[in-house]
């Protein structure tokens, strides 16, 4: 049973490659099935070949009519630099997904979406979803450089208005996306909801500005997965001093609740591994988002 | 245990059973190659011509899936092993597992009538020695009804979705596996080590259903890339639900979530399912320390800790609350744990795992227990012994207490009834669930169980498949 209507291509096979900056890059993959069913918020594990490991991998964007879903990564680990070889025409040998619960969308008013780094990525498809919903989208995203922004054109397209912060000041305000958001509410917008994704360190910081002010936080998280379905419990993080499992019950989550330091201290986990791998080219694990 | 067999034990009388080759333990430590290395033609011929052949035959009666026992091994004492297979085949699909992995200890051989005087025959031996020489020479595949153009989706290729398919794709059905993971077996392949269960026969039972015309989906997670609703939409005509075990269970102690403590499914997935035993050729790593405690009894806790003593551990200990009587684990893995060096803890409890300024585990807290006198039930309940508690040097946890099922298909499929935990409410004289068309079995349908019960239930619901498909034109 499949949605696969062109025969011509082989599932899994990367239609399109494209190096959106120096350490980011995007695949189109075809998907037909995964691409009828991807929702905001969601997420896949890729197992790249026969001996590789299985890693989540968030999705961008999908396209239905061409049955196709677009991954973006960064060449941080083992994992991600064998994906990052790919060329258009090769396959991934195993990808399964949609994996996870997808984002909450509703009317709320006004969301902001806090994003940085990859996490720019998985925001996209968010901040589409409450666009179409209704809401007033304000999206704040953060990079070190100027250089280091993606898809900002697409997010543009879905925001309300976008607010851009960098760590050197080279484009937008000097500063974090945590700082962006004091801003925001210091100037008495109305917010109703705040999502935040990215980096774990970022999401703890900018989800204890929102904390005082009784705002609605969700963050998405991106622990270490093996099958990413429920079963090996290695994505386990403390939500309101409960263990839960990211990949089945969330990947989203009350960011008020979460214990990021333990999350943080958990991905860090296999270092050594890695560096056996990579030779020392990787720095960590953080293959999500 | 561990000593070849010696020619005057194999001319021994009826009530010895005749023993089998198993590698040393010194060396089996160092490799995740099979430990027991199976009958000769000599010495299962020797065992075979042990058997009554009773008329009545008990041992029938002891296996879930009713094999004819004495008939195969009649078959064997005749040298006839295709005969012998094609009689177990008639009712098992996966032999070569089954002589393995089922505990026929407490099943066929604990009612074979030469038990009472002495040893039974061996049967799940047996069984094993003629789907080895089957897998040998080729496996044979009988000829399918012609197809009957009816469509069956099984979900989960674990050993109940894996005996529907086989046993329906036989009777002229189109039947599609869908599996969650990159490859098919289940828990024979990411739950049982391939010391046990080497994973090339797996593969050559799925091979063998795959030729019975069956189709294989992987990477295919129902419940999210399909709904059991659009499977129906999309031409399938009953559906069997056997997911299996799912998400881990953890004690709810301090330090659960440090680094070096994991759930046995995630320790066990790795090494078998992603062969992290053999990183970095495979690229999926595995912290192991030095010292590894497994928490638990049964055998997925015996699993874990012979392979962590595979990995390069220096001690490992099994940590279970009760004692050596009440371990759920089969007798045979306990002895191999022995023998293999596992110092066993027993009436032990962890209260609390400590770790290190980087969030590492060094050490683990845990508090005696004593037996209470049987209760009701005659089941005796460990009672913690205040003031008992100890610390153990350890940098490994693996937590073996057992797995609660997986939610995703009953969170996303309307009306079908669950208690609580989520466990599939089937009629077990049917499989049925509270869903029309809808079967389930195997663990998702009856709390943590064993290979030959989820095939059993397999059995089953592909029979009342098929009576219900029949009937409708």
């Amino acid at each position: 049973m499949s949605n696969k209507e062109n025969t011509a291509l082989d599932l899994f096979t990367i239609v399109q490659k494209e190096e959106l900056n120096s350490i980011t890059k995007k695949l189109v993959i075809y998907a037909p099935d995964i691409a009828a069913k991807a929702q905001a918020g969601q997420f896949l594990i890729i197992k790249v070949h026969e001996n590789s490991e299985r890693i989540p991998l968030t999705f961008s964007d999908w396209n239905k009519k061409d049955g196709t879903i677009t991954v973006i990564f960064q060449e941080v680990g083992f994992s991600s630099i064998e994906l990052g070889q790919l060329k258009v025409g090769e396959r991934i040998q195993n990808l399964a997904g949609p994996l996870g619960n997808p984002s909450e969308i509703h009317k709320y008013g006004t969301a902001v979406i806090a994003c940085g780094g990859l996490g720019t990525a998985v925001a996209y498809p968010v901040a589409k979803a409450l666009k179409e919903a209704g809401n007033k989208v304000i999206t704040l995203v953060g990079a070190r450089n100027k250089d280091l922004f993606i898809l900002e054109k697409e997010i543009e397209a879905v925001s309300t208005e976008v607010i851009y912060s960098t760590d050197d000041g080279s484009k937008g305000q000097k500063g974090f996306v945590s700082d962006l958001l004091k801003d925001l509410i210091a100037k008495k917008e109305q917010i109703n909801i705040v999502f935040v994704i990215g980096p774990p360190i970022m999401m703890m910081v900018t989800s204890e500005v929102t904390r005082p002010f009784g705002i609605k936080t969700i963050a998405s998280l991106n622990p270490i997965m093996v099958d990413g379905m429920g079963m090996c419990g290695a994505c386990r993080v403390t939500v309101d001093g409960q263990i839960k499992f990211a990949c089945v019950d969330g990947p989203e989550f009350d960011a008020h609740k979460v214990d990021f330091k333990e999350l943080i201290q958990r991905l860090k986990c296999y270092i050594p591994e890695e560096k056996q791998v990579t030779h020392g080219e990787g720095h960590c694990q953080c293959h999500n988002h | 245990m561990s000593q070849p067999l010696n020619k005057e034990k194999q001319t021994q009388n009826r009530f010895k059973a005749v023993d089998i080759q198993r590698q040393e333990p010194k060396d089996r430590v160092k490799n995740f190659k099979e430990v027991v290395l199976g009958y000769t033609e000599e010495q299962a011929l020797a065992e075979a011509s042990r058997c009554l052949h009773c008329a009545n035959a008990q041992c029938v009666k002891g296996c879930p899936v009713e094999i004819d026992i004495p008939e195969f091994i009649k078959c064997i004492t005749q040298k006839n092993y295709e005969a012998a297979i094609t009689k177990i085949k008639e009712k098992n699909s996966l032999p070569a597992i089954c002589g393995r992995v089922c505990p026929q200890e407490e099943q066929c051989q604990q009612l074979c009538i030469l038990g009472k005087k002495g040893d039974p025959i061996s049967i799940g031996r047996l069984e094993r020695y003629v789907a080895d020489v089957e897998r040998e020479k080729g496996i044979t595949v009988p000829k399918p009804a012609a197809p009957n153009g009816k469509k069956v989706a099984v979900i989960g290729a674990g050993p109940a979705g894996l005996t529907v398919a086989a046993d329906l794709a036989k009777l002229g059905y189109y039947v599609e596996i869908f599996e969650a993971l990159h490859t098919e077996g289940g828990v024979l392949v990411y739950g049982i080590p391939e010391f046990r269960l080497p994973k090339d026969i797996v593969k050559a039972e799925v091979d063998y259903i795959e030729k019975l015309g069956v189709k294989l989906t992987p990477d295919a997670l129902i419940g999210r890339l399909f709904t059991i609703d659009e499977l129906f939409q999309n031409g399938f005509e009953a559906v069997f639900i056997g997911t299996g075990a799912g998400l881990p269970k953890f004690m709810n102690i301090p330090g659960e979530n440090l680094n070096g403590v994991y759930s046995a499914n995630e320790f066990l997935i790795r090494v078998n399912l992603m062969k992290a035993y053999r990183f970095p050729e495979y690229k999926t790593p595995l912290g192991i320390g030095k010292k590894v405690a497994v928490i638990g009894g049964g055998n997925v806790a015996l699993d874990s800790a012979r392979s962590a003593i595979r990995l390069g551990a220096d001690k490992v200990y099994i940590v279970y609350r009760r004692s050596k009587d009440e371990m759920p684990a089969r007798e045979e893995e306990i002895l191999n744990a022995e023998e293999e060096g596992i110092e066993f803890k027993f009436l032990t409890a962890p209260t609390k795992i400590i770790g290190d300024e980087k969030g590492t585990v060094k050490a683990m807290e845990y508090i005696t227990m004593q037996l209470s006198e049987p209760d009701a039930s005659g089941r005796r309940k460990p009672i913690p012994i205040k003031g008992s508690e100890t610390m153990m040097d350890i940098d490994t946890v693996i937590i073996a207490i057992g797995r609660t099922p997986n939610p995703i298909i009953q969170s996303t499929t309307k009306g079908l009834e669950t208690i609580a935990g989520g466990i599939i409410v089937v009629d077990k004289k049917t499989g049925k669930t509270s869903l029309n068309a809808v079967y389930a079995g195997g663990d998702i349908a009856t709390g943590e169980a064993t290979v030959i019960s989820a095939m059993e239930s397999g059995k089953t619901a592909a029979k009342s498949i098929h009576e219900q498909l029949s009937k409708k034109q």
